[in-house]
């Protein structure tokens, strides 16, 4: 089976904490552990009108990828949740593919 | 049910999965914001709620949650909510109760209810609610059935949301919201839709607020589709930091911004002329006013520059379909209804009004901001209402009585005497109320107060003689009536727990009991039934179909859709958008937008400001609690465990503070002579306005010692707040204060 990663456009995370508590819920996992966690990048001003002012999550031993969902036909816990729509799991290969056409925004590519 | 469109479901609303069943459902409260985002409620074979999770069939949310509802679970499963009607054993502010049945809580009620309205009338009970999520309908019926006209929130001046629709009514007859296709069953795929050019975030954060009933993240759905972002806050916020201008300004001074931008406007002929000389009235007095209003002079006031203000002016004019998702900060100033005009007057001279991806009138099932059952109360007792005596804006539009002269008639006994209050999940010695000392005084004056709430919360424990333990939403059926675009929308009952009733079963009850006649229903389902009749809907068919969506169509101001009377236009007195308003001449207000410096402020008073040398702003909102709310869930508390203000970092260093530090913050009541303080942690950010800093509201600690209330009077910012508003009786300074900062003492 082709090995899977998640995608995450970290231009677009807002840091709403959503894909941390939408996995704590799916696994039933104390409130100070998750699979995911977000992290934030700043903010510190670079020049006028020029921030640097992001969030990324990257994940923890913990995270399956939901590959139980992923098998139920659904979206993984923390994708759905996503409210800036910035986390894309699939094969890895498959995300590569969207890095080469879609090089305008930055993003991670995470694999366990 | 013509013309209604419904989304097409894969399953019933409630069906099997594994051992789980899942019921489909909307959210609101309790716990909730101002939104119903779809929802599936999973529960298990014992009924216990295991899960929630978005719903992707429903358009509103697209499967998407916040974290408050993805972690609901560990609110209806707290084991510290109370699950039986209590009657206080000890003295207020002790923490000593005995359960008892419903029966005899609502027995009691009743017949202490009906004592106080035969002996001192019905207006001497007053009826108290939070902010606008599932109550006001429910409330303003129980309080006009039962015949008293004294029904509000706790909320000096009405300072949310309620200066901002009453401003827009002043000077078009509608509310206006912005455009991001929520009106649309098939959303940002409709032909009829235009993804805004240009969206001017306005004093909130709507990732965060999701304020108006506008889901926060459509703002970056639609940026993913083309729109660039304006953004006006002390603070540059994350979406301020991916816009195209980012108007970093001093609190309290948004209509000098806004009189500016409609100066450029003007000055450079960029505003939309044929629109202004079709469907404006008072242009010229309004070019007159902005006249003086260069952006140099407001680049001043405002602590910004006066280059940024040309550049947003200029993008706002220029773009095809611009709309503002405007926030509280706009109401919570003494001036908010004229600051609204200021900044409703740049959507109309640029035609943003009834267009694609401008601003839309939103379609509504009930207007639930003004009550349900008005024709109830009779012209006699809706007279004694307190407020339209002070502030003669109350008397257009406004039906809810101030909270302010409800809180001086318990103090006095004047101009009647107050004996009882209704006060129903709101907790207003923690978040709305200001100068929550007065005011818990003032309530304790009171003979007889009944609390209903899920949770036993400062408000409670201080006040509340009975308590009746309320239904949060997964417990409960219920319909979405609320802010921004109404749809029809139901709240499915998840788990049936007998020992709890919904705040409409409770007032369905309690209506039962004290005025028959106007709730004619067996059960709240009929009831909801009866809010649907004007759609042609049942509740148990809304279940199975919802959501649905009401006919649209822009540019209803040229087909006569607007008007009662059929013709074109807006509903005003000329049929025009009134940039000077005949409703404000009416009720001796500004009939055009002015600026008015805070009271106190840097500028007013400048001996204070020596002494409280900051700028204070509050409420800003977080990711995991909705005001008072949510503060005892473990999952959200983590996110931010205690509050916080915010301070540049130039400002910590001058002050010798560090990160993470305790420190309190000591600011002016107003012109009293008097000072409020609250604690706070320290967090040092470069994005907050030098001389600015900003607070969280609306702190409690659950774990706390009730009999300490929880140590609200640590921790409500809302004491550095008198109570008191502008000359409209709208807005308050929640959110324009000056304070200075100090460290606490070790053994504070």
């Amino acid at each position: 089976m082709a090995r899977l990663g998640m995608l995450i456009d970290y231009n677009w995370c807002t840091g709403c904490h959503s894909c941390e508590v939408a996995c704590q819920m799916e696994y039933g996992f104390p409130p100070d552990q998750s699979g995911i966690a977000v992290h934030q990048v700043g903010p510190w001003k670079i020049a006028d009108n020029d921030w640097q002012y992001d969030y990324t999550p990257t994940l923890s031993k913990q995270c399956t990828l939901c590959a139980s969902r992923l098998a139920e036909g659904k979206k993984a816990a923390c994708e759905q949740h996503c409210q800036a729509q910035c986390i894309k799991i699939g094969p890895v290969e498959e995300l590569l593919a969207v890095l080469d056409t879609d090089a305008q925004s930055r993003k991670a590519l995470l694999v366990i | 049910m013509e013309g209604m469109t419904f989304v097409e479901h894969k399953k019933p609303f409630r069906y099997q999965e594994g051992n789980l069943t899942v019921t489909r459902g909307s959210a609101w409260s309790a716990p909730g914001c101002h939104l119903g985002c779809g929802v599936l409620m999973y529960t298990d074979a014992d009924g216990k709620l295991v899960k929630v999770e978005g719903d992707p069939e429903n358009p509103f949310n697209h499967g998407r949650l916040c974290v408050r509802c993805l972690a609901v679970p560990d609110a209806v499963n707290n084991l510290e909510r109370i699950r039986k009607p209590m009657r206080r054993m000890g003295e207020r502010g002790e923490d000593k109760w005995k359960e008892m049945s419903w029966d005899e809580a609502f027995d009691l009620i009743e017949e202490k209810f009906k004592y106080y309205k035969e002996k001192y009338g019905a207006e001497s009970v007053t009826f108290w609610q939070g902010t606008g999520r599932d109550i006001a309908a429910w409330i303003t019926r129980l309080a006009w059935s039962f015949g008293s006209p004294n029904h509000g929130p706790s909320l000096n001046g009405l300072a949310c949301y309620a200066p901002r629709v009453y401003g827009c009514i002043a000077l078009s007859g509608s509310f206006w919201v912005g455009d991001f296709s929520q009106q649309f069953a098939d959303r940002y795929d409709n032909p009829e839709w235009k993804c805004p050019d240009i969206i001017m975030v306005w004093g909130n954060n709507p990732l965060v607020a999701n304020s108006d009933g506008a889901y926060g993240h459509w703002v970056t759905d639609c940026m993913r589709r083309g729109s660039k972002l304006i953004t006006v806050d002390p603070k540059v916020t994350w979406l301020g930091s991916r816009s195209e201008v980012m108007l970093q300004i001093r609190p309290g001074t948004d209509a000098a911004l806004a009189l500016a931008m409609g100066h450029v406007m003007i000055e450079e002929g960029i505003y939309d002329k044929e629109f202004v000389n079709l469907w404006c009235y008072g242009f010229d007095e309004y070019a007159e006013v902005v006249k003086d209003w260069t952006p140099e002079r407001a680049a001043e006031v405002c602590w910004t520059d006066a280059d940024s203000i040309r550049e947003a002016a200029r993008v706002f004019a220029k773009a095809d379909g611009a709309c503002i998702q405007w926030g509280v900060a706009l109401d919570q100033k003494e001036e908010a209804v004229t600051a609204c005009q200021a900044v409703a007057s740049l959507l109309m001279i640029t035609g943003n009004i009834d267009n694609p991806g401008g601003m839309i009138k939103p379609p509504e099932v009930l207007m639930y901001l003004n009550g349900w059952g008005f024709d109830l109360i009779s012209e006699e007792q809706y007279a004694k209402r307190l407020g339209p005596e002070k502030y003669k804006f109350y008397n257009v539009g406004v039906v809810a009585a101030s909270a302010e002269c409800m809180i001086e008639a318990m103090e006095t006994g004047e101009p009647y005497p107050l004996k009882a209050a209704w006060i129903q999940t709101t907790n207003p010695l923690t978040c709305m109320g200001v100068d929550p000392q007065r005011t818990l005084e003032a309530f304790k004056k009171l003979e007889f107060i009944v609390v209903v709430d899920p949770f036993k919360t400062p408000t409670l424990i201080a006040l509340a003689d009975v308590v009746l333990p309320v239904a949060m939403f997964p417990e409960r059926n219920g319909i979405r009536c609320g802010d921004g675009a109404q749809r029809i929308e139901t709240i499915n009952k998840a788990i049936d727990d007998p020992s709890l009733k919904s705040d409409m079963e409770i007032n369905l009850e309690l209506g039962r009991r004290l005025a028959p006649d106007a709730w004619p229903w067996d059960n709240v389902e009929d009831m909801f039934s009866a809010v649907y009749d004007s759609i042609g809907i049942t509740f148990e068919e809304a279940q199975k179909q919802a959501p649905g969506y009401m006919p649209f169509e822009y540019y209803k101001y040229k087909t006569g859709k607007l008007r009662p009377d059929g013709q074109p236009g807006f509903p005003t007195p000329t049929g025009r958008l009134e940039l000077w308003s005949n409703m404000m001449h009416s009720v001796d207000l500004p009939q055009l937008p002015v600026f008015e410096e805070p009271v106190p402020g840097p500028v007013t008073t400048p001996n204070l400001y020596e002494e409280f040398p900051l700028v204070l702003t509050t409420g800003a909102r977080r990711w995991n609690t909705f005001h008072a709310e949510n503060r005892e869930n473990r999952y959200l508390r983590r996110i931010h465990p205690e509050p916080a203000v915010q301070i540049n970092p130039k400002d910590a260093e001058k002050l010798g503070l560090s990160e993470g530090e305790w420190v309190w913050v000591e600011g002016p009541k107003g012109l009293s002579g008097e000072t409020g303080r609250c604690k706070r942690v320290v967090e040092i950010t470069p994005t907050i306005l030098e001389g600015v800093v900003s607070t969280d509201h609306a702190w409690w600690h659950p774990e706390g010692d009730p009999e300490k209330l929880y140590d609200v009077f640590d921790l409500n910012v809302n004491q550095l707040m008198p109570w008191g508003c502008g000359p409209s009786g709208m807005g308050a300074n929640y959110k324009c204060l000056l304070c200075k900062i100090y460290k606490v003492d070790g053994g504070e």
